[in-house]
């Protein structure tokens, strides 16, 4: 029963959702507060449906109703318990419900944190927000109703993708989830001042706490799931240029662009109408993510099975989004408050470089990733593009990005002398040059990209802590949370930028074959495979190689990679045997048995730095966070609904 | 011309020279980064751009592997049923490499007819065909003999 009920409960969201975008929406026209103030109510209550069919999907996975056909597809009777709760979007069609869970949830914390912003416009957001869940609670209840049942059930299920049996992967994708749909916020805020009439700097200030929380989620998951894809797939690469990553990163791209130009456009009232650009672009981004992904247009190692139809209705879903967004925005740029001045030299040149750079690199990507589409489509034949033009053109484009980045905080609003800006940042980039000459020599790793990995990634440190220390005030911090955020997240890519440059430089591989009382040596290591063993887990046997590595005589960790039979599918799996390190990691891989003598291909490497890139990218999203809880973007709130008439941000403590 | 116009227009003409030169470049780096997806039966007729990178899709033909005892060169045939390439790799073939599976690898083909693979791709889940795979068995009209002989 539990499985009609969430059915039920879906299609009591739509309703809702239905409502929300229409009555309120009518209200904020007519200025009607009876009919604004339902939108709150529905917006809860529509949450209330949507989490309720979500756990209803949830418990059929607990309680082994194999009845429901999705839960027959990914769980079996072995499966352990988070593994199920985890499986439920482990498919495409829980996955979407996780989707419009999430969009709910984002709702909701807009009913919660924005009751001091004006009725009219929170009303607008919460109704665009509706439209979107409208959509895709349609494509759920359409083409992909997870609560199908399957009559009469079989006895056991079949298996969630092994890959997919993972702690990360417990976490990915609710992270990247809530990283994309966080920004319909955005999205609903710029539709909203474009209905609104009025496109102020106020709904600038209102939606940047909101950006940057999306944008944290969004880089954490993609993160996670790099760090996923390094110990799982046993490549042990960590990025690979995918259509499916490149979807993910897209939007990543143009929040990152988006965070920054509507920093502009609220301080200073610069490039508004470009910020509302970004923040539809951000959105329709993420809509085309789940279109390549769910599609299966394109050929991506991570492709798992898909259905073109379902492709369609989201080209379709987005075509309306975008264009219907795009056409509001036509018919209201002329009302688009006109931008203040600035010079060449002044925080906006900089941050509109930043835009430019960042805009470009997401066209490169989205480039890259259609053009195979593209060629296809003319009938030039089928061709894929590899990893070498994604990493040629962001070498390019990030290059000048890591030079310009420290100077962008220096630099004073509206107008600034060039050679102030690097006279202070002088002794930075000294120490940054001889430091990163320094270390990379006594690190051996005397190549070109490790060195330049090494002395931009100073530079970011060293500009970034050396703005803390000239505009620190008493206290330990002393700064405001958002500047401490920015300087962490400045930070954080130079440590992501040292951290690639070694691995991209000094990884040691070997592939090779290696029998039982062998030993090989890689950087100084020495690797000895003991045994080959049998093993048994809950719901698989394997194979486990026990190595024990040695410096000398002394022994430094005992290994065991295992190749893994998992029972119900008999899909095999290589689980990769780590040692992580802050400066190095020890990674074996087992390939396959060769021979008579027990001798197995095994992937043996040695990643230097390579927790740095998950770190930098970390402390990105930790930093995002510190940024979005600063007490300006809830205080001046509480200023503005005080004050009657909207008046210039009181706030402004800090000297820019 | 007002100074803030003339700034504009300098700025926009910047950014303008900036986007474009940044495309041309990705059109070269795309040039040079560019694999085409071939079938077994159109590399026999010689239906390919010569000195790239070429991407071979098809399945891997039952009782074609074969591997070295001490090493880790591998060979096998990539057929789509009607015809078949011999393919050579030295690496570790992924987990869901097997016969009579899909299988994408990339590589050139060397003077001999051998097709010199460095990276041999399999799908992640069961039910995933990779879109090449199952255009090179379309196209050779393999996919009914496929099944007739699985």
């Amino acid at each position: 029963m539990t499985a009609e009920f969430g059915q039920i409960s879906l299609i009591l969201a739509l309703v809702l959702a239905l409502i929300l975008a229409t009555v309120p929406l009518i209200g904020a026209h007519r200025g009607n507060v009876r009919l604004m103030r339902l939108a709150p109510s529905l917006a809860v209550g529509h949450f209330v449906f949507a989490a309720f069919a979500y756990a209803a999907l949830s418990w059929a996975f607990l309680q082994h109703d194999f009845s429901v056909t999705y839960v027959a597809l990914h769980s079996n009777l072995l499966l352990p318990w988070p593994y199920r709760l985890s499986a439920v979007w482990g498919g495409h069609e829980g996955s979407l419900l996780l989707w419009i869970l999430m969009l709910a949830g984002w709702m909701l914390a807009v009913v919660i944190f924005s009751r001091t912003l004006p009725r009219a416009f929170v009303t607008r957001v919460l109704a665009v927000m509706g439209m979107v869940s409208i959509g895709f609670l349609l494509f759920t209840l359409l083409t992909s109703n997870p609560f199908d049942r399957l009559l009469p059930g079989p006895p056991d299920g079949q298996d969630l993708n092994p890959l997919l049996q993972d702690p990360g992967m417990i976490f990915h994708p609710p992270l990247l989830y809530m990283g994309y749909v966080g920004f319909a916020v955005a999205f609903g805020f710029a539709i909203a001042g474009l209905l609104g009439g009025k496109v102020e700097r106020e709904w600038v200030r209102w939606s940047r706490p909101w950006t940057l929380v999306a944008w944290s989620f969004l880089t954490a998951g993609i993160t996670l799931g790099s760090w996923w894809a390094y110990y799982e797939l046993g490549w042990g690469g960590w990025w690979f240029w995918d259509p499916v990553e490149n979807a993910s990163f897209i939007p990543w791209l143009i929040g990152t662009a988006l965070i920054h130009s509507q920093a502009v456009t609220e301080k200073r009232g610069a490039f508004p109408a470009w910020t509302i650009l970004l923040a539809i672009a951000a959105f329709s981004m993420s809509l085309l993510g789940t279109f390549l992904v769910r599609s299966g247009v394109l050929t991506s190692v991570h492709a798992f099975a898909n259905d073109p139809e379902r492709g369609l209705f989201i080209l379709a879903f987005m075509g309306v989004v975008t264009g219907g967004a795009l056409l509001l925005y036509a018919l209201r740029a002329p009302r688009i408050m006109a931008g203040e001045g600035f010079g060449w030299m002044s925080r906006e040149s900089m941050l509109l470089l930043n835009n430019v750079f960042f805009t470009v690199s997401a066209a490169m990507v989205l480039l890259g990733t259609l053009y195979p589409l593209i060629v296809d489509f003319m009938g030039w034949g089928q061709v894929s593009v590899g990893p070498p033009y994604f990493g040629a053109m962001f070498v390019l484009l990030m290059t000048p990005v890591v030079l310009l980045v420290p100077l962008g905080p220096f630099t004073r609003w509206k107008t600034d002398d060039g050679r102030r800006v690097l006279r202070a940042l002088v002794s930075s980039a000294v120490v940054a040059i001889i430091a990163g000459m320094l270390v990379a020599w006594w690190l051996d790793a005397w190549s070109l990209r490790a060195v330049s990995g090494w002395i931009g990634g100073l530079w970011l440190i060293m500009g970034s802590f050396s703005y803390w220390r000239r505009h620190r005030r008493r206290g330990v911090i002393g700064l405001p949370r958002h500047q401490i955020g920015m300087i962490l997240a400045h930070g954080g890519i130079g440590i992501f930028v040292i951290g690639v440059a070694m691995v991209e430089s000094t990884t040691l591989e070997r592939d090779l074959r290696i029998a039982p009382g062998e030993t090989v040596e890689v950087s100084g290591l020495r690797f000895a495979l003991e045994e080959v063993v049998p093993v048994k887990g809950p719901n698989w046997i394997a194979e486990e190689a026990r190595f024990t590595v040695y410096r000398g005589d002394r022994i430094v960790d005992r290994l065991t990679p295992q190749k893994r039979r998992y029972h119900r599918s008999g899909q095999i799996m290589t689980q990769v045997a780590l040692r992580p390190g802050l400066t190095r990691d020890l990674y074996i891989a087992m390939g396959e048995p060769l021979g008579d003598d027990g001798a197995w291909s095994m992937r043996i490497h040695v990643k230097p730095f390579v927790r740095w890139i998950w770190g930098g990218a970390f402390l990105l999203a930790f930093a995002g966070l510190i940024s979005a809880s600063d007490r300006r973007y809830w205080q001046t709130r509480r200023a503005e609904r005080s004050a009657s008439i909207p008046t210039e941000s009181p706030a402004e403590s800090v000297p820019t | 011309m007002t100074p803030t116009r003339r700034k504009r227009l300098a700025l926009v003409s910047l950014i303008v020279l900036g986007v474009g030169s940044a495309t041309a470049i990705a059109i070269t780096a795309m040039n040079d980064a560019m694999r085409f997806s071939i079938g077994p039966s159109e590399v026999l007729a010689g239906e390919f751009p010569e000195g790239r990178q070429l991407r071979l899709g098809g399945l891997v033909a039952a009782g074609s592997v074969i591997r070295d005892e001490n090493s880790l060169a591998v060979n096998f045939n990539v057929t789509d049923c009607i015809n078949d390439i011999p393919v050579t790799y030295n690496g570790i073939l992924p987990d869901l490499f097997r016969e009579g599976q899909g299988v994408i690898t990339h590589g050139q083909l060397a003077e001999n007819g051998v097709f010199q693979a460095h990276e041999v791709l399999a799908r992640h889940d069961e039910e995933y065909m990779p879109p090449e795979v199952d255009r090179a068995l379309a196209l050779a009209g393999g996919a009914d003999m496929c099944k007739e002989h699985p």
